[in-house]
């Protein structure tokens, strides 16, 4: 597909406006393929240093660390430490490393992620479309919970859980999840329909499609980009707990940030730096595998020709 | 919308239905917890909850310590920068994604991928990366440049722009993936149709393009403002508040005292102030967002 | 009827200990190598001698962390089975609140009275009579690791006490070593700082200022002096740039820095990095100043639970720790000292025997956490992070914020 649009883009001044408008034989060094990837593979290399990093001390065993270049590829590689944090380290009796936690992190994960966005979309769609008398009040007390730090919220939230019956169990868990996610998806998803074609929606009210319908035929579709990134943050957000995990949970439940707490977080007794460089990579592989997979739904939504058909 | 008016209670019946989480999360959560901790901020409440009130007494001290100001200044430092530059270099580089390149899965995932790791860990590789003595100073003065000077999170003038860099390092992916959102959602007419009338790309961009996502924008601008109120675990991964107490911040004097102090009280004290702050700028907006215009 | 009444009540008095297995849940933050070893002991010991189960709730961090898991826990109605703690002052809200269990049968029946020492670890257990913790190790703060490499390589004799050791400063410069390391993180300062009140102003000012609130002393000729060495000590730590504790450790024992006050807890460094105390570097307690030692230390506690299994479980755990079996397995695994005089630990090194002798010879004082609240110790560590990384805080100003919090504390 010929996107003439494009091709303008190198240079970010007015100068960019010259040459015809077809199809322009595209040349692999031309002055907006360098700028472009030139910027993105610079930015890429400031984006990347740290994880260079973290990938070499996670391969060098401590006395080698001691000596202080962070910057150098190890002497001797050395695997230990992934293995360390994966399966040896030890919490108290339990010398089972992560590996202990990762189920409980995904059944924590799964539900609060697909419960969360799934309660935030359809909010996120009866405020954009069906407003309704008041909806605007507690919208905005839902945007000033955005801010309130988690910590504050603890123990309200202990208390709720407790009159509920839902304290310590997964269930309650969820619903906290859920709760704190709320806000900034909400929102997210309440934008982003605001700004779909108000004329697609009202085409389909007059062809007497309901609330339901018109959610699941006509906005869901539309919205693949912004579910995937209600995803990645839910996914990221939830993954990475760990206040809401080992607070509201208890050992047998606990999460797999526990874990590298566990191991990274220790203060008193001896750091070691290459095992907790590994245990971060380790539990950050979930999150960043769900980034690239759900990459491919960062497609163009067919807002264009809905509008048009 | 063309339907007659039945009852009020039961028009758009399924909206209100579908909404009833949100209602109970606003009312119950949100504000019933704000209630909670405006109640006990009056209190001496130390390591428990403990209804023992004192009037005014914990605000008397907040404002009285020098902490609490330095936290104050920083937040605003760090917040003024990080929303403009995150912004900036988020819509920049969503835009450059945009242009149909190749690899732009593998250049997303590397923007990115900080957003994924656990700040523990990151803010000690940026503590790593920012010190003198064998971070990138070292490196360049061992490559000769003997006067390079840099050390961000030694410097108590300079070290809150030490944290911005880390900061900006992990949030600025997640601001370019909102903004690619948005611009995926953008119809393609439209770059069509400035071609036609001979307008540049980037003045598209700026006068057309951007206008239409302002929703995305707004959401964006919400995300990274609740991050700024809410930093904590950068600082005390990079720099714990230091040097001295030069990098605090007001989460962060919020939760010492409360866990670390065992000072319920002042922690909620703190956290009212905090959330007085945030709330004499979200009714202004609420009033500018919903004020007037209806949309269906 | 009767006799199967006796028999019953018999019964039910020895399901104390031995019948009804319960498990039990228990909540420290010991995850490092170390640590975790060490804790392994008790849940070994524990498992061994009763036929109670060990669950185990590690989360690391510390007080700041685990206190909210704690009090959530508490709050929620549904608390873990015993918890660790700094002990002294950090739990004494909740035994007002009724929410610890009176443990004082357990320490009765074992002769803690008798076995613990120093004897102010019972008293910082012990709330109007009774007894609500089972203390397990001592950690002391008042020692002074010193490079023998950089004083070598700066061509001064390694000091013997604190007053060689700034003397040796301006020879340790010249030869491009940091005097002193220090890390970044508050409460490194303030127990710096603690440790130099301790020993140049002597444990009884410490005891006043700290535990009577004593404004007067806190703002006179000897606390100034303190402050003086403070001042001297902020010109040696300049340029240590470090956060953690043992990144700053790390410069001693690779002769960067010429020495550290940090608590004993910093030898496991010395011990994994293959230092040898007396060779590669120097321990001297009590800054070499004054033979003292402060008794702080870990702790568990035992929440109410209204279940007479987990009673019964609790009981058995508190007796346990403190057998001596457990306290050798465990304290040697730890690097700490036991808290009773009666065991013998043979394989400790130089500096743990040197301990070890102040102990037995009584020559301790209370730790800082049993006299202050935590609030008070977060005040602290606010003024003396502050004093020791800006120099433009004179030693006067800094003195009279720290009246102005002894003023105040409760």
């Amino acid at each position: 597909m010929s996107d003439p649009g494009i091709l303008n883009v190198a240079g970010v001044g007015a100068d960019a406006l010259d040459g015809p408008r077809g199809p322009k034989p595209r040349r692999r060094f031309s002055r907006r393929n360098i700028f472009i990837y030139g910027t993105l593979i610079v930015v890429a290399l400031y984006y990347l240093l740290p994880l260079w990093v973290m990938v070499v001390t996670s391969l060098k065993g401590m006395p080698e660390i001691r000596l202080g270049n962070i910057f150098a590829p190890p002497v001797e590689i050395t695997f230990q430490p992934w293995v360390k944090a994966w399966a040896e380290a030890c919490t108290g009796l339990n010398c089972d490393g992560l590996s202990r936690g990762f189920w409980n992190s995904v059944r924590i994960t799964v539900p609060s992620v697909i419960l969360s966005i799934l309660i935030a979309s359809v909010n996120g769609y009866a405020l954009a479309n069906w407003r309704f008398k008041g909806a605007d009040v507690f919208f905005t007390i839902l945007i000033f919970g955005a801010f309130i730090p988690y910590q504050v919220m603890l123990y309200p939230i202990v208390i709720i859980l407790r009159e509920i019956g839902l304290y310590g169990s997964l269930t309650g868990l969820v619903l906290v999840h859920s709760v704190f996610g709320m806000p900034i998806l909400t929102l997210l998803f309440r934008n982003y329909f605001t700004s779909l074609p108000e004329e697609l929606f009202k085409a389909a009210r007059v062809d007497g499609a309901g609330f339901w319908q018109i959610y699941f035929q006509i906005m869901l579709p539309m919205s693949l980009p912004i579910f995937v990134v209600a995803m990645i943050l839910q996914v990221t957000g939830i993954w990475n707990d760990f206040l809401f995990g080992v607070v509201y949970t208890k050992p047998d439940l606990y999460p797999m940030t526990v874990q590298l707490n566990n191991i990274v977080n220790s203060v008193q007794g001896v750091k070691e730096y290459n095992v907790n460089m590994a245990a971060t990579l380790l539990t950050g592989l979930v999150p960043l595998v769900i980034y690239f997979i759900s990459g491919k739904l960062f497609v163009r939504g067919i807002a264009a020709g809905a509008v048009k058909g | 919308m063309a339907a007659a008016r039945p009852l009020g209670l039961f028009r758009n019946i399924n909206a209100k239905i579908a909404a009833i989480p949100m209602v109970l999360t606003a009312l119950v959560v949100f504000t019933g917890g704000t209630i909670w901790t405006v109640v006990y901020s009056f209190t001496n409440s130390k390591l428990l909850p403990r209804e023992k009130f004192v009037g005014f007494q914990q605000y008397e001290r907040l404002w009285g310590t020098e902490r609490w100001n330095v936290a104050i200044e920083n937040l605003l430092i760090y917040g003024a920068c990080m929303v403009v530059f995150s912004l900036v270099i988020g819509f920049v580089l969503a835009a450059l994604l945009d242009q149909k390149i190749r690899f732009e899965n593998t250049f997303r995932t590397i923007l990115l991928y900080p957003f994924a790791l656990s700040f523990i860990v990151t803010g000690l590789v940026w503590q790593w990366l920012l010190n003198p003595d064998f971070g990138i100073q070292s490196v360049i003065r061992a490559l000769g440049w003997e006067s390079f000077d840099f050390d961000p999170l030694y410097n108590a003038d300079i070290v809150i722009y030490g944290v911005l860099i880390a900061g900006l390092w992990q949030g600025t992916g997640l601001v370019m993936c909102l903004m690619l959102a948005g611009l995926r959602g953008i119809d393609q007419e439209i770059w069509k149709a400035a071609r036609v009338d001979g307008i540049p790309m980037w003045k598209t961009y700026i006068f057309i393009v951007i206008p239409m996502i302002r929703p995305v924008f707004i959401t964006t601008l919400v995300i990274i403002a609740s991050g700024i109120v809410r930093l904590y675990d950068l600082i005390v991964a990079q720099t714990g508040g230091g040097p001295g107490i030069a990098s605090d911040v007001p989460a962060k004097y919020v939760y010492d005292y409360m866990f670390q102090g065992q000072n319920l009280g002042q922690g909620f004290a703190a956290s009212t102030m905090m959330l007085l702050a945030v709330l004499v700028v979200i009714i202004p907006w609420a009033y500018l967002e919903f004020g007037g215009k209806k949309r269906v | 009827m009767t006799f199967r009444t006796i028999l019953m009540a018999g019964t039910a008095l020895c399901a104390g200990s031995a019948v009804s297995a319960a498990d039990l849940e228990v909540t420290h933050w010991w995850t490092s190598g170390g640590e975790a070893a060490a804790v392994q002991q008790f849940a070994t010991e524990f498992e061994g001698q009763t036929e109670h189960k060990w669950i185990d709730g590690a989360i690391a961090g510390g007080g700041g962390t685990a206190r909210p898991v704690m009090v959530s826990r508490i709050i929620g109605g549904d608390p873990m089975g015993a918890f660790q703690f700094n002990h002294g002052r950090q739990a004494e809200e909740l035994i007002e609140a009724g929410l610890l269990r009176d443990m004082t049968h357990v320490a009765e029946a074992e002769g803690w009275t008798d076995i613990v020492n120093p004897p102010s670890l019972l008293d910082a257990c012990t709330v109007d009579g009774k007894i609500y913790c089972a203390p397990v190790n001592i950690h002391s703060w008042q020692w002074l690791w010193l490079s023998n490499g950089a004083f070598e390589t700066a061509g001064v004799d390694v000091p013997a006490n604190w007053d060689e050791f700034v003397a040796a400063a301006p020879a340790l410069k010249e030869a491009g070593i940091q005097p002193m390391a220090l890390g970044g993180q508050p409460w490194q300062s303030s127990g710096a700082f603690n440790v130099l009140m301790a020993t140049l102003a002597g444990p009884d000012v410490l005891q006043k200022v700290y535990g009577d609130g004593d404004a007067d002393l806190a703002g006179g000729e000897e606390m100034a002096r303190v402050f003086k060495a403070a001042e001297d000590m902020r010109g040696m730590v300049e340029g240590s740039n470090v956060q953690d504790w043992n990144q700053a450790t790390n410069l001693v024992i690779t002769d960067a820095a010429g020495g550290q006050i940090m608590g004993d807890w910093a030898q496991g460094e010395f011990a994994v990095a293959g230092e040898v105390a007396g060779e590669d570097y120097t321990c001297l307690p009590g800054l070499g100043v004054i033979e003292v030692l402060s008794t702080g230390g870990d702790a568990f506690y035992f929440p109410e639970t209204g279940d007479a299994e987990i009673e019964a479980a609790q009981d058995a755990l508190a007796a346990t720790l403190l057998k001596p079996q457990t306290q050798v397995a465990f304290n040697l695994k730890k690097g700490s000292l036991p808290i009773r005089g009666d065991v013998d630990l043979a394989s400790a090194n130089d500096c743990m025997k040197k301990g070890l002798q102040l102990l037995a010879d009584g020559k301790t004082m209370p730790d800082v956490n049993m006299l202050n609240t935590e609030d008070t110790n977060n005040q602290l560590n606010d003024l003396f992070v502050q004093f020791f990384q800006d120099p433009s805080i004179s030693a006067d100003d800094a003195q009279a914020r720290f009246v102005s919090i002894v003023e105040n504390k409760d």
